[in-house]
């Protein structure tokens, strides 16, 4: 039995919801730490776009921006912002958008915007970035968050970037015809929307998570699934790999003057 | 009219002053902070900033009082957390109240797309069942005249001045980007005047593919040449990102006297030529 933390619990389970023929439109932070442990171990083929405009990079560390040096040099190629927006993303050439929140709704819906009042807020947050379009024009949407009360809650402050909307057909009401999120992977269990309300329920327990665990950390109703699956724990390889690209990271950002 | 060659000093005095509408953009690569510096030092008031990502040079553009209202799309510190001064200026009004108007990355590379292309308004599928349109009456939705499809509109973006950063410049003053391009090709072309400061000036540009991210010399205003003038951003093939130096923002921002301390030994008590030591120091 291998010794792993929850975060590296979820980063492994995130990465292995890609496959190796996704086009993945990459978020900063907790996803870009997945999808590259996907590319360095299952899909060695899968391509990862960051917004900056590199297409197909291959970094050896992961970037602390969405712009290092790095993705550029590795890519297969690096186009001006607007064609990334126009061309790729509002094209429909992206399978998969992978995206953290700051606090998420049952229904999947993202706020990255602010805490409180949007004209006078309690925290303002960095904002949507290329969230609002990526979430809408991606074939389908994987979020990675750690579970908190805090961050998991029944009325998301502001609406950044679309989920299911208020459920059900909601979503295509706005003329949206992609798929929206269909996993949730935290610390705890994955989630995935129901199939008609689109409102996530736990179809996956992380091995030594218990149902009050979620039920505590999470600010809705949970609902499981009538057969909740035990997430399998982390390889030895996959765990390696990420220590490794961690340890290179941390290395190479530390380095400098 | 032909690009001119300048001191950093004459090419802020002349382009850009009280009250104007400016982008400095590059995005995480070719940031202009030297060009930023120089703004802060001559004491620009009221500006109306634009940037896709206000990152550490924003912040510290309106943490010295030159900023009036901040048009943006993404605002914090890639990787390594909030902007201080922009969410002190937000949240408590310090040094002054900032005006925002707020869009998504998408919405604001075609607004820097129709404004080179000459349009008023750019059109794309956006926003669709986000809050943003509800608090920013810029954005707008409009129906396809072919389709009857829902799209969404915002106005073109135009400066006054784009301030961008690019590897070389030849004599001629012609300017050649490479790497991550950004939006600074369309940022020019969308402004009335631009300065660009580059890492070098040479003879002639060498072994350039033909399709290189180029501006010639006819669409571009002043032209100044400042050895690491992006850092802590960097300049593909002369310079790494100062990662160390991002994360050390967080902690020189947080306070409001030790980033005035900052600014006033590193920025007032500074000059351009101080970025080429920088340059060495994030080589390899």
């Amino acid at each position: 039995m291998v010794d792993y933390t929850p975060t590296e619990m979820m980063t492994v389970s995130a990465s292995r919801a890609l496959k190796n023929d996704d086009v993945c439109f990459v978020g900063i932070g907790m996803p870009s730490a997945a999808c590259n442990l996907a590319r360095l171990t299952h899909a060695p083929e899968l391509t990862l776009i960051y917004e900056s405009g590199t297409i197909g990079t291959k970094p050896d560390v992961l970037p602390l921006s969405i712009g290092d040096g790095e993705l550029c040099e590795t890519a297969v190629n690096t186009v001006p912002v607007p064609e990334m927006f126009r061309y790729w993303l509002q094209g429909g050439k992206i399978s998969v958008g992978f995206l953290g929140a700051a606090q998420l709704d049952k229904y999947g819906n993202i706020n990255t915007t602010v805490i409180g009042d949007y004209d006078d807020p309690k925290v303002r947050l960095p904002g949507g970035g290329g969230a609002p379009e990526i979430a809408t024009s991606c074939g389908e949407v994987f979020l990675v968050m750690k579970q908190s009360k805090r961050g998991f809650v029944e009325k998301i402050d502001f609406v950044t970037s679309l989920g299911h909307g208020k459920g059900g057909d909601d979503r295509a009401s706005y003329g949206v015809d992609t798929k929206g999120p269909s996993r949730l992977i935290t610390d705890l269990c994955i989630m995935e929307p129901h199939p008609v309300g689109k409102h996530f329920i736990v179809t996956s327990i992380h091995p030594g998570v218990t149902r009050e665990d979620i039920i505590e950390n999470t600010g809705w109703t949970v609902e499981f699934a009538d057969e909740v699956a035990e997430t399998p724990v982390p390889d030895a390889h996959e765990l390696q790999v990420l220590r490794d690209l961690h340890a290179r990271t941390a290395k190479a950002h530390e380095g400098q003057q | 009219m032909v690009a001119r060659f300048m001191s950093l000093k004459e090419a802020v005095a002349s382009c850009i002053k009280d009250g104007d509408t400016v982008s400095m953009e590059g995005f995480t690569h070719l940031i202009p902070h030297a060009a930023g510096h120089e703004v802060i030092r001559q004491r620009i008031r009221d500006l109306t900033l634009i940037r896709m990502t206000p990152d550490m040079i924003y912040d510290q553009l309106i943490g010295a009082g030159c900023a009036k209202k901040l048009v943006f799309s993404w605002g914090g510190n890639p990787g390594v957390g909030s902007l201080h001064r922009l969410r002190d200026a937000v949240q408590e009004g310090w040094p002054h109240k900032l005006e925002i108007e707020e869009h998504s990355h998408a919405a604001m590379a075609n607004a820097y797309d129709a404004g080179a292309a000459g349009l008023p308004c750019a059109v794309f599928k956006g926003y669709r069942g986000a809050e943003l349109p509800r608090v920013n009456k810029n954005i707008k939705f409009i129906e396809c005249p072919f389709t009857g499809e829902s799209l969404a509109a915002v106005p073109a973006i135009r400066p006054d001045v784009a301030v961008v950063h690019a590897q070389k410049a030849n004599k001629k003053g012609d300017v050649l980007f490479e790497g991550i391009v950004g939006v600074q090709k369309e940022a020019v072309l969308a402004a009335k005047k631009s300065i660009i400061t580059v890492e070098e000036i040479v003879d002639n540009f060498d072994d350039v593919p033909y399709n290189a991210v180029m501006l010639p010399n006819w669409a571009v205003t002043a032209i100044v040449e400042v050895p690491g003038g992006a850092h802590p951003s960097y300049a593909q093939g002369y310079y790494k990102r100062d990662n160390a130096f991002y994360k050390a923002w967080d902690k020189i921002a947080n306070d409001r006297d030790s980033f005035t301390a900052w600014i006033d030994e590193h920025v007032m008590k500074g000059g351009p030529e101080d970025f080429a030591a920088k340059r060495e120091a994030n080589k390899g």
